[in-house]
Protein backbone atom coordinates (compact mmCIF):
# COMPACT_ATOMS: atom_id res chain seq x y z
CA UNK A 1 0.00 0.00 0.00
CA UNK A 2 1.49 3.32 -0.98
CA UNK A 3 1.03 6.55 0.87
CA UNK A 4 1.59 10.16 0.12
CA UNK A 5 2.56 13.04 2.37
CA UNK A 6 2.58 16.56 1.06
CA UNK A 7 2.56 20.14 2.23
CA UNK A 8 1.30 23.03 0.21
CA UNK A 9 2.27 26.69 0.53
CA UNK A 10 3.31 26.41 4.18
CA UNK A 11 4.07 29.54 6.17
CA UNK A 12 5.10 29.51 9.78
CA UNK A 13 5.53 32.53 12.02
CA UNK A 14 6.97 32.19 15.51
CA UNK A 15 6.68 35.34 17.56
CA UNK A 16 7.86 38.16 15.33
CA UNK A 17 9.89 35.98 13.02
CA UNK A 18 8.74 34.35 9.84
CA UNK A 19 10.55 31.00 9.68
CA UNK A 20 9.49 30.05 6.18
CA UNK A 21 6.98 31.22 3.65
CA UNK A 22 5.26 29.47 0.77
CA UNK A 23 7.13 26.21 1.33
CA UNK A 24 5.83 23.12 -0.46
CA UNK A 25 6.96 19.50 -0.52
CA UNK A 26 5.70 16.11 -1.57
CA UNK A 27 6.79 12.66 -0.49
CA UNK A 28 5.74 9.19 -1.56
CA UNK A 29 6.31 5.70 -0.25
CA UNK A 30 9.90 4.59 -0.55
CA UNK A 31 11.31 8.11 -0.48
CA UNK A 32 13.28 10.19 1.95
CA UNK A 33 12.86 13.89 2.61
CA UNK A 34 15.79 15.69 4.18
CA UNK A 35 15.29 19.11 5.74
CA UNK A 36 18.41 21.23 5.61
CA UNK A 37 19.32 24.56 7.05
CA UNK A 38 21.39 26.19 9.75
CA UNK A 39 20.56 25.95 13.44
CA UNK A 40 17.36 27.68 14.45
CA UNK A 41 16.06 28.03 10.90
CA UNK A 42 12.87 26.12 11.60
CA UNK A 43 13.63 22.49 10.76
CA UNK A 44 12.17 21.23 14.00
CA UNK A 45 9.24 23.62 13.73
CA UNK A 46 8.42 22.29 10.28
CA UNK A 47 8.60 18.72 11.59
CA UNK A 48 6.31 19.63 14.49
CA UNK A 49 3.92 21.29 12.05
CA UNK A 50 3.87 18.12 9.95
CA UNK A 51 3.10 16.06 13.06
CA UNK A 52 0.26 18.45 13.88
CA UNK A 53 1.82 19.91 17.00
CA UNK A 54 2.22 23.43 15.59
CA UNK A 55 -0.42 25.35 13.73
CA UNK A 56 0.62 26.91 10.44
CA UNK A 57 -0.09 30.45 9.37
CA UNK A 58 -1.02 29.36 5.86
CA UNK A 59 -1.08 26.10 3.96
CA UNK A 60 -1.98 22.55 4.85
CA UNK A 61 -0.40 19.17 5.31
CA UNK A 62 -1.99 16.35 3.37
CA UNK A 63 -1.83 12.62 4.06
CA UNK A 64 -3.02 10.54 1.13
CA UNK A 65 -4.41 13.77 -0.37
CA UNK A 66 -6.73 14.42 2.58
CA UNK A 67 -5.93 17.29 4.97
CA UNK A 68 -4.38 15.95 8.15
CA UNK A 69 -6.75 17.98 10.36
CA UNK A 70 -9.67 15.97 9.07
CA UNK A 71 -8.15 12.60 9.92
CA UNK A 72 -5.88 13.27 12.85
CA UNK A 73 -6.19 9.82 14.35
CA UNK A 74 -5.57 7.95 11.11
CA UNK A 75 -2.55 10.13 10.45
CA UNK A 76 -1.16 9.75 13.97
CA UNK A 77 -1.67 6.01 13.68
CA UNK A 78 0.61 6.04 10.64
CA UNK A 79 3.49 8.07 12.00
CA UNK A 80 6.15 7.86 14.63
CA UNK A 81 7.95 10.88 16.06
CA UNK A 82 11.55 10.73 17.19
CA UNK A 83 12.93 13.98 18.51
CA UNK A 84 15.75 15.32 20.60
CA UNK A 85 13.90 14.54 23.83
CA UNK A 86 13.24 10.82 23.68
CA UNK A 87 9.88 10.84 25.47
CA UNK A 88 10.86 7.87 27.59
CA UNK A 89 10.37 7.78 31.35
CA UNK A 90 13.61 7.72 33.31
CA UNK A 91 12.03 5.94 36.27
CA UNK A 92 10.65 3.04 34.27
CA UNK A 93 12.53 0.12 32.80
CA UNK A 94 13.04 -0.34 29.11
CA UNK A 95 10.34 -3.00 28.91
CA UNK A 96 7.84 -0.90 30.88
CA UNK A 97 8.49 2.09 28.63
CA UNK A 98 8.00 0.19 25.41
CA UNK A 99 5.05 -1.74 26.83
CA UNK A 100 3.22 1.52 27.42
CA UNK A 101 3.81 2.68 23.86
CA UNK A 102 2.66 -0.64 22.49
CA UNK A 103 -0.63 -0.61 24.36
CA UNK A 104 -1.53 2.65 22.62
CA UNK A 105 -0.79 1.38 19.14
CA UNK A 106 -1.99 -1.30 16.79
CA UNK A 107 -0.30 -4.63 17.47
CA UNK A 108 2.70 -5.28 15.29
CA UNK A 109 3.89 -8.73 14.28
CA UNK A 110 7.52 -7.71 14.53
CA UNK A 111 9.73 -9.79 16.76
CA UNK A 112 10.65 -7.69 19.81
CA UNK A 113 13.67 -9.78 20.77
CA UNK A 114 15.06 -9.45 17.27
CA UNK A 115 14.73 -5.66 17.46
CA UNK A 116 16.47 -5.54 20.86
CA UNK A 117 19.23 -7.69 19.45
CA UNK A 118 19.64 -5.53 16.40
CA UNK A 119 19.92 -2.34 18.42
CA UNK A 120 22.21 -3.96 20.96
CA UNK A 121 19.95 -3.28 23.94
CA UNK A 122 18.84 -6.79 24.91
CA UNK A 123 21.13 -6.71 27.96
CA UNK A 124 19.48 -3.54 29.25
CA UNK A 125 15.90 -4.75 29.41
CA UNK A 126 15.56 -4.77 33.19
CA UNK A 127 17.39 -1.51 33.85
CA UNK A 128 15.62 1.77 34.46
CA UNK A 129 16.17 4.27 31.70
CA UNK A 130 17.80 6.85 33.96
CA UNK A 131 20.75 4.54 34.46
CA UNK A 132 21.44 4.23 30.73
CA UNK A 133 23.72 6.51 28.76
CA UNK A 134 22.26 9.08 26.38
CA UNK A 135 23.21 6.97 23.39
CA UNK A 136 21.62 3.86 24.88
CA UNK A 137 18.44 5.81 25.61
CA UNK A 138 18.38 6.89 21.99
CA UNK A 139 18.65 3.26 20.95
CA UNK A 140 15.60 2.51 23.09
CA UNK A 141 13.77 5.32 21.30
CA UNK A 142 14.77 3.69 18.02
CA UNK A 143 13.35 0.39 19.28
CA UNK A 144 10.06 2.15 19.98
CA UNK A 145 10.12 3.51 16.44
CA UNK A 146 10.66 0.04 14.95
CA UNK A 147 8.03 -1.56 17.16
CA UNK A 148 5.42 0.98 16.08
CA UNK A 149 5.79 -0.47 12.58
CA UNK A 150 4.19 2.48 10.77
CA UNK A 151 4.78 3.93 7.30
CA UNK A 152 5.90 7.45 8.20
CA UNK A 153 8.98 8.19 10.28
CA UNK A 154 9.55 11.75 11.45
CA UNK A 155 13.13 11.90 12.64
CA UNK A 156 14.43 15.11 14.15
CA UNK A 157 18.22 14.86 14.39
CA UNK A 158 18.22 11.06 14.72
CA UNK A 159 22.00 10.87 15.05
CA UNK A 160 22.26 12.87 18.28
CA UNK A 161 24.26 11.08 20.99
CA UNK A 162 24.92 8.05 18.83
CA UNK A 163 28.38 6.63 18.14
CA UNK A 164 29.66 5.97 14.64
CA UNK A 165 28.23 2.46 14.67
CA UNK A 166 24.86 3.76 15.87
CA UNK A 167 24.75 6.36 13.10
CA UNK A 168 25.44 3.67 10.55
CA UNK A 169 22.70 1.55 12.07
CA UNK A 170 20.17 4.40 11.80
CA UNK A 171 21.03 4.84 8.14
CA UNK A 172 20.63 1.12 7.53
CA UNK A 173 17.28 1.09 9.33
CA UNK A 174 16.04 4.01 7.25
CA UNK A 175 17.21 2.32 4.07
CA UNK A 176 15.37 -0.89 4.95
CA UNK A 177 12.28 1.06 5.95
CA UNK A 178 12.23 2.87 2.61
CA UNK A 179 12.87 -0.34 0.70
CA UNK A 180 9.87 -1.89 2.44
CA UNK A 181 7.68 0.93 1.18
CA UNK A 182 7.90 3.29 4.14
CA UNK A 183 8.76 6.95 4.03
CA UNK A 184 10.85 9.21 6.15
CA UNK A 185 11.24 12.91 6.88
CA UNK A 186 14.54 13.73 8.49
CA UNK A 187 16.10 16.89 9.83
CA UNK A 188 19.85 16.47 9.96
CA UNK A 189 22.88 18.68 9.81
CA UNK A 190 25.33 15.82 9.43
CA UNK A 191 26.00 14.17 6.12
CA UNK A 192 23.50 11.46 5.51
CA UNK A 193 24.58 8.52 3.38
CA UNK A 194 21.42 6.73 2.54
CA UNK A 195 20.91 4.73 -0.58
CA UNK A 196 17.42 5.81 -1.53
CA UNK A 197 15.61 8.45 -3.58
CA UNK A 198 16.20 11.66 -1.64
CA UNK A 199 14.42 14.98 -1.85
CA UNK A 200 16.03 17.89 -0.08
CA UNK A 201 14.23 20.91 1.24
CA UNK A 202 16.36 23.91 2.03
CA UNK A 203 14.94 26.19 4.68
CA UNK A 204 16.24 29.75 4.42
CA UNK B 1 15.18 -6.94 1.48
CA UNK B 2 13.48 -9.42 3.74
CA UNK B 3 11.03 -6.84 4.91
CA UNK B 4 7.43 -7.39 5.78
CA UNK B 5 5.13 -5.08 3.83
CA UNK B 6 3.93 -2.25 6.00
CA UNK B 7 0.29 -2.72 6.82
CA UNK B 8 -0.32 -0.22 9.60
CA UNK B 9 -3.55 1.11 8.21
CA UNK B 10 -5.26 -2.26 8.11
CA UNK B 11 -4.28 -3.07 11.69
CA UNK B 12 -6.75 -2.03 14.36
CA UNK B 13 -5.68 0.61 16.83
CA UNK B 14 -6.65 -0.63 20.32
CA UNK B 15 -9.85 0.88 21.70
CA UNK B 16 -9.95 3.97 23.88
CA UNK B 17 -10.38 1.90 27.01
CA UNK B 18 -6.95 0.36 26.63
CA UNK B 19 -5.48 3.84 26.13
CA UNK B 20 -7.14 4.97 29.35
CA UNK B 21 -5.91 1.95 31.28
CA UNK B 22 -2.38 2.21 29.87
CA UNK B 23 -1.90 5.87 30.86
CA UNK B 24 -3.39 5.31 34.30
CA UNK B 25 -1.19 2.28 34.84
CA UNK B 26 1.95 4.07 33.73
CA UNK B 27 1.33 7.06 35.99
CA UNK B 28 0.53 4.84 38.96
CA UNK B 29 3.74 2.94 38.32
CA UNK B 30 5.68 6.22 38.18
CA UNK B 31 4.06 7.36 41.43
CA UNK B 32 5.00 4.04 43.02
CA UNK B 33 8.62 4.55 42.01
CA UNK B 34 8.72 8.11 43.31
CA UNK B 35 6.64 7.97 46.51
CA UNK B 36 7.86 11.42 47.59
CA UNK B 37 5.64 13.13 45.05
CA UNK B 38 2.59 11.43 46.53
CA UNK B 39 3.56 11.80 50.18
CA UNK B 40 4.48 15.51 50.10
CA UNK B 41 0.92 16.87 49.59
CA UNK B 42 -0.42 14.32 52.02
CA UNK B 43 2.09 15.39 54.62
CA UNK B 44 1.15 19.02 54.02
CA UNK B 45 -2.53 18.16 54.56
CA UNK B 46 -1.76 16.35 57.79
CA UNK B 47 0.45 19.18 59.05
CA UNK B 48 -2.08 21.94 58.48
CA UNK B 49 -4.83 19.90 60.12
CA UNK B 50 -2.78 19.06 63.20
CA UNK B 51 -1.17 22.47 63.65
CA UNK B 52 -4.42 24.39 63.54
CA UNK B 53 -5.84 23.07 66.85
CA UNK B 54 -2.50 23.81 68.50
CA UNK B 55 -2.70 27.42 67.35
CA UNK B 56 -6.35 28.16 68.22
CA UNK B 57 -6.34 26.36 71.54
CA UNK B 58 -8.09 23.28 72.88
CA UNK B 59 -11.60 24.73 73.31
CA UNK B 60 -13.90 21.94 72.20
CA UNK B 61 -16.59 24.24 70.94
CA UNK B 62 -14.23 26.18 68.71
CA UNK B 63 -12.67 23.02 67.26
CA UNK B 64 -16.00 21.44 66.46
CA UNK B 65 -17.07 24.64 64.77
CA UNK B 66 -13.94 25.09 62.63
CA UNK B 67 -13.15 21.42 61.86
CA UNK B 68 -15.01 21.02 58.54
CA UNK B 69 -13.67 24.30 57.19
CA UNK B 70 -10.06 23.65 58.13
CA UNK B 71 -10.07 20.11 56.73
CA UNK B 72 -11.57 21.28 53.49
CA UNK B 73 -9.24 24.24 53.01
CA UNK B 74 -6.25 22.02 53.74
CA UNK B 75 -7.51 19.43 51.24
CA UNK B 76 -7.96 22.08 48.55
CA UNK B 77 -4.50 23.56 49.09
CA UNK B 78 -2.84 20.16 49.17
CA UNK B 79 -4.50 19.22 45.87
CA UNK B 80 -3.29 22.49 44.34
CA UNK B 81 0.19 21.66 45.52
CA UNK B 82 0.22 18.33 43.73
CA UNK B 83 -1.38 19.59 40.52
CA UNK B 84 1.66 21.48 39.34
CA UNK B 85 3.53 18.29 38.54
CA UNK B 86 0.65 16.66 36.62
CA UNK B 87 2.09 17.36 33.16
CA UNK B 88 5.46 18.85 34.06
CA UNK B 89 7.64 15.76 33.84
CA UNK B 90 5.89 14.67 30.64
CA UNK B 91 6.62 18.09 29.20
CA UNK B 92 10.25 17.99 30.20
CA UNK B 93 11.14 14.51 28.93
CA UNK B 94 9.18 14.74 25.69
CA UNK B 95 6.50 12.18 26.61
CA UNK B 96 3.91 14.90 26.16
CA UNK B 97 4.85 15.17 22.48
CA UNK B 98 4.47 11.43 22.19
CA UNK B 99 0.99 11.67 23.71
CA UNK B 100 0.10 14.47 21.29
CA UNK B 101 1.01 12.36 18.25
CA UNK B 102 -0.47 9.18 19.68
CA UNK B 103 -3.16 7.41 17.65
CA UNK B 104 -5.35 7.49 20.75
CA UNK B 105 -7.62 10.52 21.31
CA UNK B 106 -5.84 13.01 23.58
CA UNK B 107 -8.80 13.62 25.96
CA UNK B 108 -8.81 9.90 26.80
CA UNK B 109 -5.10 9.88 27.62
CA UNK B 110 -5.57 13.05 29.66
CA UNK B 111 -8.43 11.41 31.55
CA UNK B 112 -6.14 8.46 32.30
CA UNK B 113 -3.51 10.78 33.71
CA UNK B 114 -6.08 12.68 35.78
CA UNK B 115 -7.50 9.44 37.11
CA UNK B 116 -4.03 8.39 38.24
CA UNK B 117 -3.58 11.82 39.83
CA UNK B 118 -6.81 11.46 41.77
CA UNK B 119 -5.91 7.94 42.90
CA UNK B 120 -2.58 9.19 44.23
CA UNK B 121 -3.64 12.57 45.65
CA UNK B 122 -7.40 12.75 46.26
CA UNK B 123 -8.04 9.23 47.47
CA UNK B 124 -5.23 9.19 50.09
CA UNK B 125 -6.67 12.43 51.50
CA UNK B 126 -10.04 10.73 51.89
CA UNK B 127 -8.49 7.90 53.87
CA UNK B 128 -6.26 10.06 56.05
CA UNK B 129 -9.00 12.56 56.93
CA UNK B 130 -10.80 10.41 59.59
CA UNK B 131 -7.62 10.28 61.69
CA UNK B 132 -7.32 14.04 61.54
CA UNK B 133 -11.03 14.58 62.13
CA UNK B 134 -10.59 13.07 65.58
CA UNK B 135 -8.53 16.13 66.54
CA UNK B 136 -11.61 18.24 65.89
CA UNK B 137 -13.90 16.00 67.96
CA UNK B 138 -15.94 15.12 64.91
CA UNK B 139 -18.53 12.37 65.58
CA UNK B 140 -18.29 9.19 63.51
CA UNK B 141 -21.47 9.90 61.54
CA UNK B 142 -20.08 13.26 60.39
CA UNK B 143 -16.74 11.70 59.50
CA UNK B 144 -18.53 9.51 56.95
CA UNK B 145 -20.15 12.55 55.36
CA UNK B 146 -16.80 14.32 55.26
CA UNK B 147 -15.11 11.39 53.54
CA UNK B 148 -17.86 11.30 50.95
CA UNK B 149 -17.64 15.04 50.24
CA UNK B 150 -13.86 14.86 50.04
CA UNK B 151 -14.02 11.95 47.61
CA UNK B 152 -16.49 13.72 45.32
CA UNK B 153 -14.80 17.10 45.69
CA UNK B 154 -11.28 15.93 44.94
CA UNK B 155 -12.52 14.28 41.72
CA UNK B 156 -13.65 17.71 40.54
CA UNK B 157 -10.46 19.35 41.80
CA UNK B 158 -8.21 16.88 39.94
CA UNK B 159 -10.16 17.28 36.72
CA UNK B 160 -10.47 21.06 36.83
CA UNK B 161 -6.93 21.47 38.07
CA UNK B 162 -5.79 19.49 35.05
CA UNK B 163 -6.97 22.36 32.83
CA UNK B 164 -4.87 24.83 34.79
CA UNK B 165 -1.89 22.49 34.88
CA UNK B 166 -2.11 22.05 31.11
CA UNK B 167 -2.30 25.80 30.50
CA UNK B 168 0.71 26.59 32.69
CA UNK B 169 2.90 23.62 31.79
CA UNK B 170 5.10 25.59 29.40
CA UNK B 171 5.73 28.37 31.90
CA UNK B 172 8.47 28.22 34.42
CA UNK B 173 7.21 28.32 37.98
CA UNK B 174 3.59 28.43 36.97
CA UNK B 175 2.31 27.35 40.39
CA UNK B 176 0.97 30.75 41.47
CA UNK B 177 -0.73 31.29 38.13
CA UNK B 178 -2.15 27.79 38.22
CA UNK B 179 -3.73 28.45 41.60
CA UNK B 180 -5.19 31.75 40.43
CA UNK B 181 -6.61 30.12 37.32
CA UNK B 182 -8.41 27.29 38.99
CA UNK B 183 -9.48 28.90 42.27
CA UNK B 184 -12.69 30.34 40.76
CA UNK B 185 -13.60 26.87 39.52
CA UNK B 186 -12.59 25.21 42.78
CA UNK B 187 -14.49 27.64 45.00
CA UNK B 188 -17.93 25.96 44.62
CA UNK B 189 -16.36 22.63 45.58
CA UNK B 190 -14.95 24.14 48.77
CA UNK B 191 -18.20 25.88 49.68
CA UNK B 192 -20.39 22.86 49.01
CA UNK B 193 -18.04 20.42 50.70
CA UNK B 194 -17.36 22.38 53.87
CA UNK B 195 -20.99 23.42 54.14
CA UNK B 196 -22.34 19.87 53.81
CA UNK B 197 -20.03 18.68 56.59
CA UNK B 198 -20.99 21.60 58.82
CA UNK B 199 -24.68 20.87 58.25
CA UNK B 200 -24.17 17.20 59.08
CA UNK B 201 -22.44 18.23 62.31
CA UNK B 202 -25.53 20.27 63.27
CA UNK B 203 -27.82 17.31 62.48
CA UNK B 204 -29.25 19.27 59.58
CA UNK B 205 -30.16 18.10 56.07
CA UNK B 206 -26.89 17.81 54.16
CA UNK B 207 -27.82 15.62 51.17
CA UNK B 208 -28.40 18.60 48.87
CA UNK B 209 -24.73 19.48 49.16
CA UNK B 210 -23.70 15.91 48.35
CA UNK B 211 -25.88 15.83 45.26
CA UNK B 212 -24.55 19.19 44.11
CA UNK B 213 -20.96 17.97 44.59
CA UNK B 214 -21.74 14.82 42.63
CA UNK B 215 -23.27 16.88 39.84
CA UNK B 216 -20.21 19.12 39.79
CA UNK B 217 -17.96 16.06 39.59
CA UNK B 218 -19.95 14.60 36.70
CA UNK B 219 -19.91 17.94 34.91
CA UNK B 220 -16.13 18.20 35.26
CA UNK B 221 -15.71 14.59 34.22
CA UNK B 222 -17.51 15.17 30.97
CA UNK B 223 -16.01 18.56 30.06
CA UNK B 224 -12.58 18.90 31.67
CA UNK B 225 -10.71 16.26 29.61
CA UNK B 226 -11.56 18.11 26.39
CA UNK B 227 -10.52 21.46 27.82
CA UNK B 228 -7.30 19.96 29.19
CA UNK B 229 -6.46 18.34 25.85
CA UNK B 230 -7.03 21.63 24.03
CA UNK B 231 -4.92 23.48 26.59
CA UNK B 232 -2.09 20.95 26.19
CA UNK B 233 -2.09 21.46 22.44
CA UNK B 234 -1.82 25.22 22.94
CA UNK B 235 0.90 24.95 25.58
CA UNK B 236 3.12 22.69 23.53
CA UNK B 237 3.05 24.89 20.42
Amino acid sequence: MTHKLSGDNLTLIRGERCLFEGLSFALESGKLLILEGRNGCGKTSLMRAIAGMLSLETGQIYWDDTPVEKQRQVFHGSLVWLAHRTGLKGDLTLVENLGFEQSLRAQSDRDIEEIYERLGISRLKKLILRSLSAGQQRRVALARMLLADVPLWLLDEPFTNLDREGRKLVMELVEEHLAAGGMCVMAAHQDVEINAPVTKVQIQ
Amino acid sequence: MSQVEITAVEREVPGIFSGLVATTRRDLLLAWKRPGDVLNPLFFFAMVCTLFPLAVGPSAEQLEFSGPGVLWVAALLSTLLSLNSLFLSDYEDGSLDQLLVSPQPLPVLVLGKTLAHWLTSGLPLVFVSPILAVTYRMPMSVVGVMMLTLALGTISLSLLGGIGAALTVGLHRGTALLSLLILPLAMPVLLLGANAVALAANNDVYTTGIWALAAYAIGSLSLAPYATAAALRISSE
